[in-house]
């Protein structure tokens, strides 16, 4: 029996509980919940610090200079297409990454520790060593691939940076994706996959209606977790292409808007955006794949 | 020694209600056994006696004093746990020794209480193992050692063979037994299996749904039980009920008859049909089905020369045929059922 | 399942082809910090042949700044760390061994704070930083990523002392052992390796987290984030330098990685897979 059956309401430990989850409350609250109040109330004033003496109500201006800008939609777009890539790439080679992993091999605990460490690099060292040992068109290792290939160097930066971001934060996000998945195939029951060999499927029909809806849980849990860092995806387009060029997220242009421009309220107004965006965003996509579990 | 007396004891959890104001004597130096099925509230009840819920309503008395408001450890019993319960990261020697190193007993009494109960039990040479190192078997001496060596006024059982596989179930219960005899201790023991109940207990609980359904010595509930309900709760294979024109014919809605009390006899009142023999080689049980659809259990000796599909006659051994009113309540033997309101 | 020999050796290559070109970016940095400035850019690139040198390592635990920014993120990220538990280990024991109707809403509620982008507090943190001279300091910037990583923390131990059978607890208060004994010889022993490992995963996201530390952390408080970060800006162009300073700084995160994954991932996903 566990201690998750034999909870029970004591009396005397009521007190002392009450006060012993207080202080993680007020921390989370006063760290996250108040400024999130204040951010709201930024975003409804026109506060510029070159101009301090402008400041005051404004409505929903700030919202509506948002939208109208040019940089905006451009923004939302960036930050969609970011997580949809990534998460494709992600869910994809993390599938066949754990399917190979899974499999008869040799070394199991050597290759789980290759496979996982990019998930452990801090981000700015992880897009310095794209751009400039991998991915740069004169000396970096993907110029000298393509060349014996008989390829002309691809400038990544110039042509594709959303791309080559994305590729930067599918490969730190991979083995989370891979790991996870790996740890349930791992769960997945051997006697279950026997029978249907005696049932006469053939490795591929297993896979196709067994495993695969094994994985839609854990499939869920990657794409919520994923999603909710990937919105804030922030330090590689900051060391990379520092916002231009079409590179920029929501998260980015809040920055750019209060440090770049010191727009207090429209930047708050940015942010909010991106909070609910984020929030609607997590619902949406669990309760997609929730459908797809349950079909 | 102790008296342990429950005065209009009453648990509720949320909307459901666990105990409902039982009253109970648990007579000193005896071994008492609560058994009823899952949910029936008896280890809710044993673990208000332990004091690990709080009464919501109600006396509990040990030794005359009202002990609702003392702490566990202060009530002077000793519980031994379903799991076993053992601090995984100490070695059997300070598991058995903890509660008197809490209470700061000095150091050689606590070694000489320790390998006092470790030789009573045999766990002397695993006195440095850690639990994950023991079998079963050698964890639950442990725990019940561990009961043992504070002394108390009493033992509570949780169940605490549920874990351990059939055969070394029956060897522990008699050690059980015959420890709690040597030492004389009060002890309450909780169970849902009947078995265990009958050759353990010098006095049997029965509970269902947060009440007292009998009490008495198990061979006096064996023979007399109070309602229908325990008569079939206790004993197995389970007693016979008859509803209908047999029923009738004892005046009564339901008749219930033992296994054993079942006879085979061409000249028998009952017309029947055989549907599987169990032959067990010390005895058998014959499965059957009366005209009217009704399962039977009937015990037979062990040479029984019965087959299945075959048709049979029973009839019932004189005075073993207890008689149930509508609401399932015993009636004896010169009452009639309409009688008793 | 018994696989034949052949399809050992071809599940065995495949797997071997993709972990390697997986960790190849990190072999590859690992091969350029021993290489020399100009052989680090040399095209076509050397893979062996070439003049190994410590002089990168050397220079870089020579270098004044990195030292600065590692012993920065080590406080940052270890005193950041100290507090989640601090906070989160009282609140996980509460609402593992005392729940109420309410502790499940709090939990849940906990996590939610996990669905705000930092982006949504930037501005107010910033603000309020700036006017209580808490930019650039490390106690700002740990104060803010310990929020960031208590919700984890918090699920993280509340399913570690769930773990721990009731029934233990139990038998200790019948030995007669009050709250804080109960707490302190049973319990603790107990939940040490949980609380180990929620250590080290906060530890982990705290060294590697990337965005108020470069937001925040200008010259005194930067970490080895923002440390690296410099390198962005072209006169700090150097690829073996940057090589060597970046396997310095990934090195103990991925140790540590290496050591823990079973319990990270499921510090991670809160516990939802085993």
């Amino acid at each position: 029996m566990t201690a998750a059956l034999l909870i029970r309401r004591r009396s005397y430990l009521q007190g002392p509980a009450r006060l012993l989850i207080t202080p993680a409350i007020l921390f989370l609250v006063v760290a996250s919940i108040a400024p999130l109040f204040a951010t709201i109330k930024f975003s409804l004033t026109d506060y510029r610090l070159l101009s301090p003496g402008t400041s005051g109500f404004a409505g929903l201006t700030n919202y509506a200079h948002l939208l109208a800008s040019p940089d905006f939609i451009p923004a939302m777009v960036n930050t969609l297409a970011l997580i949809a890539v990534v998460l494709a790439a992600t869910i994809a080679g993390g599938l066949v990454l754990a399917l190979l992993l899974d499999g008869p091999v040799i070394g199991r605990g050597a290759l789980r520790l290759l496979v996982i460490s990019p998930f452990f690099v801090m981000p700015p060292v992880s897009a310095l060593l794209w751009k400039n040992l991998l991915m740069q068109p004169v000396s970096g290792f993907f110029a000298w691939l393509s060349g014996l290939a008989g390829l002309q160097a691809f400038d990544w930066f110039a042509h594709a940076p959303l791309l080559s971001i994305a590729l930067i934060v599918a490969w730190q996000w991979l083995p989370f994706a891979a790991l996870i998945l790996l740890t349930s195939l791992q769960s997945f029951d051997h006697e279950l996959r026997e029978a249907a060999q005696l049932d006469g499927a053939s490795p591929l029909a297993i896979l196709r209606h067994l495993v695969l809806p094994h994985l839609t849980r854990p499939i869920a849990i990657v794409v919520m977790i994923e999603t909710i860092f990937l919105i804030g995806v922030f330090a590689e387009i900051l060391v990379t292409t520092g916002g231009g060029a079409g590179s920029t997220n929501l998260a980015f242009l809040v920055y750019s808007q209060a440090m770049l421009q010191y727009d207090i309220g429209a930047a708050s107004a940015a942010g909010l955006i991106a909070v609910v965006f984020a929030n609607l965003l997590a619902i949406f996509l669990v309760r997609a794949v929730g459908r797809s579990l349950d079909a | 020694m102790s008296g342990i007396v429950l005065q209009g004891v009453t648990k509720r959890f949320g909307d459901h209600l666990a105990t409902d104001a039982i009253d109970l004597v648990i007579p000193d130096g005896a071994f008492t056994v609560f058994v009823g099925p899952s949910g029936c509230g008896k280890t809710t009840l044993l673990r208000l006696i332990a004091g690990l819920e709080d009464i919501d309503s109600g006396r509990l008395l040990i030794d005359g004093v009202d002990m609702a408001r003392t702490s566990p450890a202060a009530r002077g019993l000793a519980m031994v746990f379903q799991s076993y319960a053992l601090y995984p990261h100490m070695t059997v020697r300070a598991n058995l020794g903890f509660a008197l190193k809490l209470a700061r007993r000095p150091a050689a009494e606590i070694a000489e209480r320790v390998e006092g109960a470790a030789a009573m039990l045999n766990l002397t040479p695993l006195l440095d193992r850690r639990p994950a190192a023991l079998s079963g078997g050698q964890r639950q001496r442990v725990a019940i050692g561990r009961a043992l060596v504070r002394e108390p006024r009493a033992f509570l059982f949780d169940e605490p063979l549920s874990n351990l596989d059939a055969e070394l179930r029956a060897q522990m219960r008699f050690e059980i037994r015959r420890l709690q005899q040597q030492l004389g201790i009060t002890a309450i023991y909780v169970t849902h299996d009947q078995a265990e109940a009958m050759t353990m207990a010098d006095q049997i609980v029965v509970f269902r749904d947060g009440r007292i359904e009998q009490t008495g010595a198990p061979l006096d509930i064996y023979r007399n039980p109070a309602n229908r309900f325990v008569a079939g709760f206790i004993g197995s294979p389970r007693m016979n009920f008859l509803t209908g024109p047999i029923a009738a014919d004892y005046g009564c809605a339901t008749i219930g008859v033992r296994p054993e009390h079942l006879l085979l006899d061409p000249a028998g009142a009952v017309s029947a049909t055989v549907q599987t023999v169990e032959h067990l080689g010390s005895e058998s049980f014959i499965h059957l089905r009366t005209r009217s659809g009704e399962p039977l259990i009937a015990r037979g000796t062990h040479d029984l020369d019965v087959h299945p599909e075959e048709s049979v006659r029973l009839r019932f051994a004189t005075g073993r045929v207890h008689r149930f009113d509508a609401e399932g309540r015993a009636v004896p033997a010169n009452n009639t059922c309409l009688e008793t309101v | 399942m018994s696989a034949r020999p052949r399809n050992r050796a071809i599940a065995t290559l495949l797997a071997w082809g993709a972990s390697l070109a997986i960790a190849f970016p990190l072999l590859w940095t690992l091969l350029t910090s021993f290489k020399t400035e100009l052989e680090a850019v040399a095209f076509p690139p050397r893979f062996l042949s070439f003049d190994w040198t410590l002089a990168n390592y050397r220079g870089a635990l020579a270098d004044g700044e990195y030292l600065h920014a590692l012993v920065n993120s080590v406080i940052i990220a270890g005193g950041s760390s100290a507090l989640v538990l601090a906070l989160a280990i009282p609140a996980a024991w509460a609402m593992a061994f005392a729940p109420t109707r309410r502790t499940r809403s709090v939990l849940l509620w906990m996590l939610s704070t996990k669905m705000l982008p930092p982006v949504g507090v930037f501005i107010p943190i910033f603000l309020f930083y700036r006017d209580w001279g808490l930019l650039d300091s490390r106690i700002g910037i740990a104060l803010l990523l310990a929020a960031g990583n208590l919700p984890i923390a918090a699920w993280m131990l509340f399913s570690n002392f769930r773990e721990v059978p009731g029934e233990i607890l139990e038998a200790a208060r019948m030995d007669g052992a009050s709250l804080r004994q109960e707490i302190v010889t049973v319990l603790a022993p107990l939940a040490l390796p949980g609380i180990a490992s929620t250590f080290f995963l906060v530890f982990t996201l705290a060294w590697n987290e990337s965005f108020w530390s470069l937001n925040l952390a200008t010259t005194e408080a930067a970490p080895l984030t923002a440390f690296i970060a410099a390198f962005s800006s072209p006169q700090g162009l150097f690829w073996a330098r940057l090589s060597a300073a970046s396997i310095l700084s990934i090195a103990p995160v991925l140790l540590i990685g290496w050591l823990c994954q079973r319990q990270l991932v499921r510090g991670l996903t809160f516990g939802a897979v085993k």
